[in-house]
């Protein structure tokens, strides 16, 4: 048989609960950034598998949620490239990635 | 898509998604990740999404991670030296997403709309000039990418000037050109998101330029 919209919302939900305890475990600042980006391709995952599911009259499936993916993919692209460029600046003035020796706006 | 392939490519995509949160060496996680967007890749393809998957292992797992690993190297970063751990923030966050898939699955076993299959796809073909109706074995009678999609009886029929013949015909996962109707809905319905996203690329290529400078004023 094959795999129904279910399984493909679960392995979606799977991976952004995975990119989520990420952001939420992990102390170096790199690695939280890279399970944003997982958090954004499960999102992107079941957006594709609803776009599959809503196969419209013309028999195509309904291509507003791909053209969504398209632009979270560039979104993300630039945002990772911001990111980095943060994560650049903020080393060269604390020399450290981990986010609890960078406490200065804890209250 | 075929089942032991997407639970395949399914079982890939979240075992190196868990390697990514689970490895200390920042180097390793960013391998790590490149393998789990690969996977996603092909659930992509299963979802005959082909451009996307494409453009996921160009845009992901070329030029983004390319982009960690080099920051990686860049920043000089080795295996995180074992700290104190805070066992209150690690319950926490376990918690909270043990909480988060504990609702998932409830939320997906009380959905029963998503458990039917996929819906076949099917491609609206217009046909002017020559239609041939025939087997495909017999295609030299007509141009090739009219004799494919209609394996119907087989005759040869001449269609008068602007007649058309407008089918709904079945279609492989394969032959979907899913580039022209996203690039039809870009360049139409999106085309202002479009230019935004544009100009977004745009400001954020000269952020990163003023981030990166040697000193900030």
């Amino acid at each position: 048989m094959s795999p129904t919209l279910n399984d493909y919302l679960l392995v979606s939900g799977l991976l952004f609960a995975i990119g989520f305890a990420g952001v939420l475990l992990r102390r170096n600042i790199i690695i939280i950034f890279m399970c944003l980006e997982l958090m954004l391709n499960a999102a992107n995952l079941s957006l594709v598998a609803f776009s599959r599911f809503n196969v419209g009259p013309n028999g195509l499936p309904n291509y507003n949620g791909q053209v969504f993916v398209f632009f979270i993919i560039t979104v993300a692209a630039a945002e990772v490239a911001v990111g980095l460029a943060i994560i650049v600046a903020l080393y060269r003035s604390r020399q450290t990635t981990h986010v609890e020796d960078i406490n200065s706006l804890k209250f | 898509m075929f089942s032991p392939l997407f639970w395949f490519f399914a079982a890939l995509t979240l075992a190196f998604g868990i390697g990514v949160v689970v490895n200390r060496n920042p180097v390793a996680s960013a391998l790590c990740l490149v393998i789990s967007f690969m996977g996603l890749a092909a659930l992509l393809v299963g979802l005959d999404a082909y451009l996307l998957a494409v453009l996921q292992v160009l845009v992901y797992a070329g030029a983004v991670m390319v982009l960690f690993l080099f920051i990686i190297m860049l920043l000089d970063l080795r295996a995180e030296a074992r700290r104190k751990f805070n066992w209150l923030g690690i319950a926490g966050g376990g918690l909270v997403a043990l909480g988060f898939v504990g609702e998932l699955v409830f939320v997906i076993s009380h959905n029963p709309a998503g458990n039917q299959k996929f819906p076949p796809l099917q491609a609206r073909v217009e046909f002017e000039g020559f239609v041939h109706t025939g087997p495909i074995e017999s295609a030299d009678l007509a141009p090739p990418e009219t004799t494919i999609l209609l394996p119907k009886t087989s005759e040869t029929a001449k269609l008068g000037a602007g007649e058309k013949v407008v089918e709904i015909v079945p279609v492989a996962g394969g032959k979907i050109d899913d580039v022209r109707e996203i690039g039809r809905e870009i360049f139409t319905n999106y085309n202002y998101p479009l230019q935004i996203v544009g100009v977004l690329l745009l400001v954020s290529t000269v952020g990163v330029i003023i981030l990166s400078r040697r000193e900030l004023k």
